[in-house]
């Protein structure tokens, strides 16, 4: 038991894999082996069966059946300290660092030998040592909090390798990275590979970081293994096909042509409001949508976009600054929103867009409960319209449910999308606004919920897409934005628009 | 995971066939087992303490049901009792549907009490129904504007309101002390300082029959109310809404502030009500008995009845036979005055464990019959 000592990288497999969660079954005899030294991807939708993969692998859940060999030999992995032990770790999509500390003490902290008195001099000799041997460079003097996001991944990286970790799991590592920190980080990854020091195995879902830096890839499907070889010889269409099996997907509408004298529907000029720290402010000079066009609003997390939605969706009270709708104040207010046609869809919508305890029924009715069929308010709820009604959005929204009376909770998290957009994508929309729509769902609800957004754009809605995923801004939209520290600080049309130019103005170096 | 329909969209809307009516039986019977297991639970514990104590917990259970439920004088003691818990309750069970956990009932009371008797020491020459609907309305809007500036604090300023009420109680408290003892003071009242005596007249009666004071039928009346605004009313929706996820109730636009001070404010008018009827009905005048802990065991009401306005009803009835049992207990088995707040308590603490249980089994959650099947 010593893969920690040699310092080389190891050879992992794992051999009939099977994880049973009462009749429920997640995975169902998988193998796959990852050769020393080899950056290997796993791919497969949400609920295929990824982490609970790597969750038996590394000791964190004990598999119904199964086996583990580590270079060769059989393993024995109890928990994830034995994994520890034979030298595979893990780098979470979140980071786990403590922000309040040096990149120095949160490595220092993490061995398990630390002693209980740190001699800070000789650890800091050390480590200065240890970073001499990475590809790469990280502050360790500074507090994790002021680190980048790309400066930190690499430091989880570096930790796990400090920490004498020769197999390593990146659970979507790059998710909160842009498009140049990513590439940098997962380069970084490949040279210590192809060195001999490291075999990784990534856990991802985009096929671009796959093909560009894996050297080979496994496709899990509803818990089985559906695939996989060496990525020279595979191509996109082949891995989708192992990815998402038979299943139907929706596609795209064409896009309508924007048309030139389109009317203005949002307009937003020299906004001003405080960030949630009241630290900072966001500033939009000048933002204005129109009807039948989506603009797509790129940006590494935190940098206003979170402010701009509150305010747009009345939850953050702006210093200064006009924003009209169809040529009215605008103030989100629910008879506003009803009169000039509205339609807000938060990210995450369970948590934000619906009763989690509450029906399903009841969900689909908050748009119109107080509404009676003329569009009227009303004071006495209407219980068997409301019943009525969301029985017609289950059925023309496909929102598969066990009855109209189950909570809301128990529903996927496809379903409950579906949810949200059959009660704010019916009537007529003329502002529709979308925060991170398709975050965490699977293949096919991804492409049925991008084809309803694009639908309504050619039904003419004017469509603000606010996502932290720029494949999807890419796809979806007609004009790009990019915000970066607050203010909207590049924009281009999608004809001109490019991933790398779009990743350096989110990073804010210009 | 695979998800079934067991709505078949061609019969909807005929006749619930089998699944759909055993589906829907589980799902209403959940809260009912739970909380009756927790009640029982709660009983359990409570023997075990008697039995370090060397009592008997069959004699004990045997004097609670006589004392408070065995006859037509002990349920008369119980009915009389239930009366303010329902409306203490009420004062519970409004906020917390929007989420709030308001256990300020009590401050609520008292102002209400002494707003009430010093409305009706005011008016005491005028016609006596027009003296007793003023007293209600007076106690109510001092209950309503307590408890609903602690929505107000909640709302506009994020002062925890659990922590605020409470404290708003004790001050509540310790201005109708002042009240009292000081400018609303009746100088007859020598011993016990309370405000002047209501004249007969200005009192409220008992329901014909019995010893039971009309504020019985008031209480149920409020529960009614109450749960026709929660289920029958786009208010009490918009209210749910709020209270299932505040988040999701802005972004629909909903009038989130206006709702909170609304309900809290109509929880604090039953709870003055409430102070109203112990006045009007029950003490003749307003003196520190007011204080007398309605307000907390309205509490352990709410939650037992799992904030549903209709439950608190039984729920009220069978606190009610607690208390009116309590004095029969103290003597009979020579248990220290506060052996009763003890089993309110026990009961209590394994009701607020039992919250975590919910969704847990299988048998009460149709959604997960089709996966295991």
């Amino acid at each position: 038991m010593s893969g920690s000592a040699t310092g080389r990288a190891i050879e992992v497999e794992a051999l009939g894999m099977t994880m049973r969660f009462g009749g429920f079954l997640a995975l169902d005899d998988v193998s796959m082996r990852v050769a020393a030294g080899s950056f290997h991807a796993l791919l497969g939708e949400n609920g295929a069966g990824k982490s609970t993969l790597v969750k038996c692998m590394l000791g964190y859940q004990r598999p119904s059946d199964g086996q583990m060999l580590v270079d060769g030999r059989e393993a024995q992995i109890l928990g994830p300290r034995d994994a520890a032990t034979l030298g595979l770790g893990m780098v979470y999509q979140h980071f786990t660092l403590a922000p309040s500390l040096t990149g120095a003490e949160n490595l220092v902290i993490a061995r398990a030998d630390a002693p209980f008195v740190i001699d800070w001099r000789k650890e800091r000799a050390a480590l200065t040592q240890f970073m001499e041997t990475m590809p790469f460079r990280v502050p360790l003097d500074r507090p994790v909090g002021a680190l980048s996001a790309g400066e930190r991944q690499k430091l989880e990286i570096a930790k796990q390798l400090y920490l004498g970790r020769r197999f390593l799991v990146l659970d979507e590592p790059t998710s909160a990275l842009t498009p140049d920190e990513a590439e940098e980080v997962l380069g970084h990854v490949r040279a210590l590979t192809r060195s001999g020091a490291l075999t990784a195995l990534m856990i991802s879902h985009k096929f671009r970081e796959v093909f560009a830096f894996a050297d080979d890839v496994t496709v899990l499907r509803k818990g089985r293994r559906a695939g996989g070889g060496a990525i020279s010889a595979l191509d996109r269409s082949a891995l989708a096909a192992m990815m998402i099996g038979e299943q139907k997907i929706a596609t795209l509408d064409a896009r309508a042509a924007v048309a030139e004298s389109a009317e203005p529907v949002l307009e937003i000029r020299t906004l001003r409001a405080p960030d949630s720290a009241g630290l900072k402010s966001i500033e939009i000079d000048d933002l204005v949508l129109h009807a039948g066009e989506i603009v797509g609003v790129a940006g590494v997390a935190g940098n206003g976009q979170r402010e701009l939605l509150d305010v747009l969706a009345g939850q953050r009270a702006p210093k200064s600054g006009k924003i009209r709708v169809k040529g009215s104040r605008y103030g989100a207010t629910r008879a506003e929103m009803k009169e000039l046609n509205v339609r807000f869809i938060p990210e995450e919508p369970l948590r934000n867009a619906c009763a989690p305890l509450m029906s399903v029924a009841e969900n689909l009715a908050f748009r119109t409960f107080d509404l009676d069929r003329d569009g009227r308010s009303r004071r006495w709820l209407d219980g068997r319209a409301i019943r009525r009604d969301a029985e017609r959005l289950v059925d023309r929204f496909e929102v598969k449910t066990a009855s109209l009376d189950a909570p809301i909770a128990t529903l996927s998290g496809g379903n409950v999308q579906r949810s949200v957009l059959a009660r704010e994508l019916t009537g007529d929309v003329d502002l529709l606004i979308v925060a991170n729509p398709c975050f965490g769902l699977d293949f096919a609800a991804v492409a049925e919920i991008r084809a309803r957004i694009m639908q309504a754009r050619n039904a003419g809605a004017a469509v603000l897409l606010v996502s932290e995923d720029l494949d999807e801004l890419l796809e979806l939209s007609d004009r790009i934005l990019v915000m970066s520290e607050g203010a909207i600080v590049y924009e281009t049309p999608i004809a001109t628009a490019d991933a790398h130019e779009i990743g350096r103005h989110m990073a804010g170096r210009c | 995971m695979t998800e079934t329909i067991t709505d078949d969209p061609a019969r909807r809307g005929e006749r619930r066939d089998f699944a759909t009516e055993r589906a829907w039986i589980a799902r209403r019977a959940e809260p009912l087992v739970i909380v009756a297991a927790s009640l029982l639970a709660g009983c359990g514990l409570f023997s075990l303490l008697l039995l370090t104590l060397d009592k008997s917990p069959a004699q004990f259970f045997e004097l609670l049901w006589r004392g408070g439920f065995g006859s037509w004088f002990s349920v008369q003691n119980m009915l009389s009792r239930t009366a303010p818990l329902l409306l203490a309750g009420l004062c519970v069970a409004l906020p917390a549907r929007l989420g709030l956990l308001i256990i300020g009932g009590e401050g609520a009371i008292a102002l209400g009490g002494v707003a009430a008797a010093a409305t009706g020491s005011a008016l005491s020459s005028a016609p006596a129904p027009l003296v007793i609907a003023a007293m209600a309305l007076a106690g109510m809007a001092a209950g309503g504007a307590w408890i609903g500036a602690i929505g107000a604090l909640r709302h506009y300023r994020a002062v925890n309101e659990t922590i605020s009420g409470l404290l708003m109680a004790y001050i509540a408290i310790a201005l109708m002390n002042h009240l009292v003892e000081g400018p609303l003071r009746d100088s007859a009242s020598l011993n016990k300082p309370s405000t002047a005596p209501l004249p007969d007249a200005d009192r409220i009666g008992a329901i014909p029959g019995t010893d039971v004071h009309w504020g019985l039928a008031v209480g149920i009346a409020c529960c009614f109310l109450a749960s026709v605004l929660i289920e029958k009313t786009s208010w009490g929706f918009a209210a749910r809404i709020s209270g299932g996820n505040l988040r999701a109730a802005r972004i629909q636009g909903l009038p989130v502030g206006a709702l909170i001070v609304a309900f809290c404010a109509l929880a604090g008018a039953a709870a003055g009500l409430c102070g109203m009827i112990e006045v009007a009905a029950v003490h003749g005048a307003a003196n520190a008995s007011l204080a007398s802990g309605y307000g907390y065991t309205g509490i352990l009401v709410a939650f037992l009845a799992r904030q549903n306005p209709l439950a608190i009803i039984p729920v009220a009835m069978l606190l009610g036979g607690v208390g009116a049992a309590g004095g029969l207990i103290q003597r009979r088995m020579e248990l220290p005055d506060a052996t009763i707040l003890v089993l309110q308590g026990m009961v209590f603490i394994v009701v607020l464990f039992a919250e975590t249980l919910y969704g847990r089994f299988h048998i009460f959650t149709p959604e997960r019959w089709a996966r295991k099947g």
